[in-house]
């Protein structure tokens, strides 16, 4: 994307619109565009930083008269609300699963694009299969699955963890890139006696990091942004993560509009600052997976 | 000149004994990752269909056979008005969203891969909303959504529209449009709730940069040869797009289709967060009304209900995507 640094002449461009329409109205549109896809940010923003009487002024504010920093501290330390504890599980949480699901796949992936064993084919086509599995499905046989009388992780992090420790489109996006990898390379280190599991930590990881960022940033995306499975799956609330705590407590706050912005700040801002910073992995990430939430 | 010494059984029991070694450290490899999907997909995936056969609410009572099917599906049955209602809230979330996401999402690849200045920040921008919860953004919708203060009140008086209830507002949109020009529509025509627009404003939002960036990788991927080409040729910019670039894209314009009507399908976060499924269950879609089944009736059978609502649900969502392969996929152009 980053290849057309320059301005490209009319003949170079692939399809030119120009003449379709002009360059003016493009942009105003796109300007348009983007303001409504950040409006919603600014708006949590600043609302989360009004008095509680200008956040339901009428017509609206568009600018604080006066920043209230202490709305984000009322809404932190909000009565039955535990946000340092529920950020904390989230982050264990999020950690755990971005660890455990980067083993998983990168061993599957690595197995599916450079073993060769009886059945590759076959499995490989059954993991696509799985695929059709909905959530729908499965999410009740789960919580039954979680109930004491079978694996008794109801109301655990185990719960919120370990079904989540695996993830079809990593290995496939991890099984891609080790196929990229020339075959030569491969060779010369089975020749210098490196086996599978010493090429693939020396050589092989190295070699693919790109990928593993990708995947290691979606998987804590993902995670972070869970929200229906710790919703059935706990009760307690000292591990509970955020999403669940930031409906408990909208659902608490009622009306009150600017500790609810100051809520939803806390979990949105720090998943918009990493994205910020390492946007292109995500971006990318995603066009090659297609990965919809 | 040592293999010659060795007997042939012994070489091939050695060859044996390194195949055996290959496969079993291959199996190594993929064990974690495989028992995972076993344990978590695909048991639960035929424990749904058992699980649909019996009375099971907050414990296991009986076998059942196909009570559960006949509750939702025969037309007399106890489920089945809500079953269908739910259906229908579904259909139309499906085309209030997905039409409207795919052509702006289309519009905006079309302008920013001309190269437009600024296209990389344009993309970050659009892309935002995507990345952020589902549960934090809806809550900012939820304020902006508001009857009384809300941001969306004010900007349609700029134009002087009333202001309206929104996520509240259980009428039909056109019949609160026919009653504003004096005509009154039977309830049979009222159309999607005020409120499932409003749950479809949120979805549009959220999911138009994902769309987008799809289409943009779609669009880099065709040879830039092929304009030159047709350029030299004479041909026009309109011919372009109807006869290049439309036909090249198509496989990625059938693959969101297909990706973003099941996953609208399957919506439950936003729906649960801005609406729970109400008012007046108008926007109680399929996913919604499984999860009221399972979790807050468990006392009458909810896990037996729930797992033959989301088993037909399933059923339905994989003929929509066969249909939509036979129909649409003929289309598509591959090169």
């Amino acid at each position: 994307m980053t290849r057309t640094s320059a301005v490209p002449t009319s003949r170079s461009r692939p399809l030119n619109l120009d003449k379709i329409g002009p360059s003016l109205a493009k942009h105003a549109l796109l300007i348009l565009g983007a303001a409504v896809a950040a409006f919603p940010f600014y708006w949590m923003i600043t609302t989360s930083f009004k008095e509680f009487g200008e956040a339901a002024k009428s017509p609206p504010v568009l600018w604080p008269t006066s920043w209230h920093l202490e709305n984000w501290v009322e809404a932190w330390q909000y009565p039955h609300t535990l946000w340092a504890n529920a950020f904390a599980n989230t982050i264990f949480i999020a950690s755990m699963t971005t660890l455990g699901e980067l083993t998983t796949s990168v061993l599957a992936g690595y197995a599916f694009a450079r073993m060769r064993f009886r059945g590759r084919g076959v499995l490989f086509a059954l993991l696509l299969a799985t695929l059709f599995i909905p959530t729908e499905a499965t999410i009740i046989p789960n919580f039954v699955l979680m109930s004491r009388r079978y694996l008794g992780w109801y109301d655990t992090y185990t719960a919120q963890i370990v079904p989540f420790l695996v993830s079809i489109f990593s290995i496939f996006l991890l099984r891609q890139f080790f196929l990229g990898l020339p075959q030569e390379l491969h060779d010369a280190a089975r020749i210098d006696g490196a086996g599978h599991l010493r090429f693939l930590w020396s050589i092989g990881l190295p070699l693919v990091r790109p990928a593993l960022v990708t995947v290691s940033l979606l998987t804590f995306l993902n995670a972070w942004n869970a929200f229906l499975w710790p919703l059935i799956i706990t009760s307690r609330p000292e591990i509970r993560p955020i999403q669940v705590m930031l409906v408990q407590f909208t659902t608490e706050g009622g009306s009150r509009y600017h500790l609810l912005m100051a809520g939803a700040a806390f979990v949105i801002l720090p998943t918009l600052v990493v994205y910020l910073i390492a946007q292109r992995y995500f971006i990318e990430g995603i066009a090659r997976t297609g990965i919809r939430g | 000149m040592a293999a010659e010494v060795i007997p042939a059984k012994i070489r091939v029991a050695s060859r044996r004994r390194r195949i055996f070694l290959e496969n079993f450290e291959a199996y190594l490899f993929l064990a974690p990752a495989l028992i995972l999907i076993g344990l978590f997909q695909v048991v639960p995936g035929i424990a749904a269909f058992v699980m649909s056969l019996t009375r099971w609410g907050v414990i296991y009572e009986r076998w059942a056979w196909f009570e559960n099917y006949a509750a939702i599906l025969d037309p007399s049955g106890a489920r089945f008005g809500e079953f269908v209602n739910a259906l229908g809230v579904t259909v139309w979330y499906v085309l209030l969203t997905v039409p409207i996401e795919m052509a702006i999402a289309l519009i905006v690849a079309f302008v920013l891969y001309q190269g437009t200045r600024g296209r990389g920040a344009y993309r970050v921008v659009y892309f935002m909303p995507y990345i952020t919860s589902v549960v934090a953004a809806a809550t900012i919708f939820e304020w902006m959504f508001d009857a009384n203060f809300g941001f969306l009140n004010y900007v349609i008086g700029l134009v002087g529209v009333g202001s309206q209830a929104w996520l509240r507002e259980p009428r039909g949109i056109f019949q609160m449009i026919g009653s504003a020009f004096g005509a009154g529509l039977p309830d049979s025509f009222a159309g999607p709730s005020l409120s499932l627009v409003a749950v479809s404003i949120f979805t549009i939002w959220h999911f138009i940069g994902f769309q987008t960036v799809i289409f943009l990788a779609g669009l880099t991927n065709i040879s830039r040869e092929l304009y030159e080409a047709a350029r030299i040729d004479g041909a026009r910019e309109r011919q372009i797009l109807r006869r290049i670039t439309l036909p090249l894209l198509s496989p990625t314009l059938f693959f969101v289709g297909i990706i973003a009507t099941v996953g609208a399908m399957r919506s439950f976060s936003q729906i649960y967060v801005l609406t729970n499924g109400g008012p007046l269950d108008t926007t109680r879609t399929v996913p919604l009304l499984i999860f009221h089944t399972f979790f807050e009736r468990t006392a009458v059978n909810g896990i037996g209900l729930g797992a033959a609502m989301s088993f037909i649900f399933v059923l339905i969502i994989i003929a929509i995507t066969l249909f939509q392969f036979r129909v649409l996929g003929r289309r598509v152009f591959y090169d």
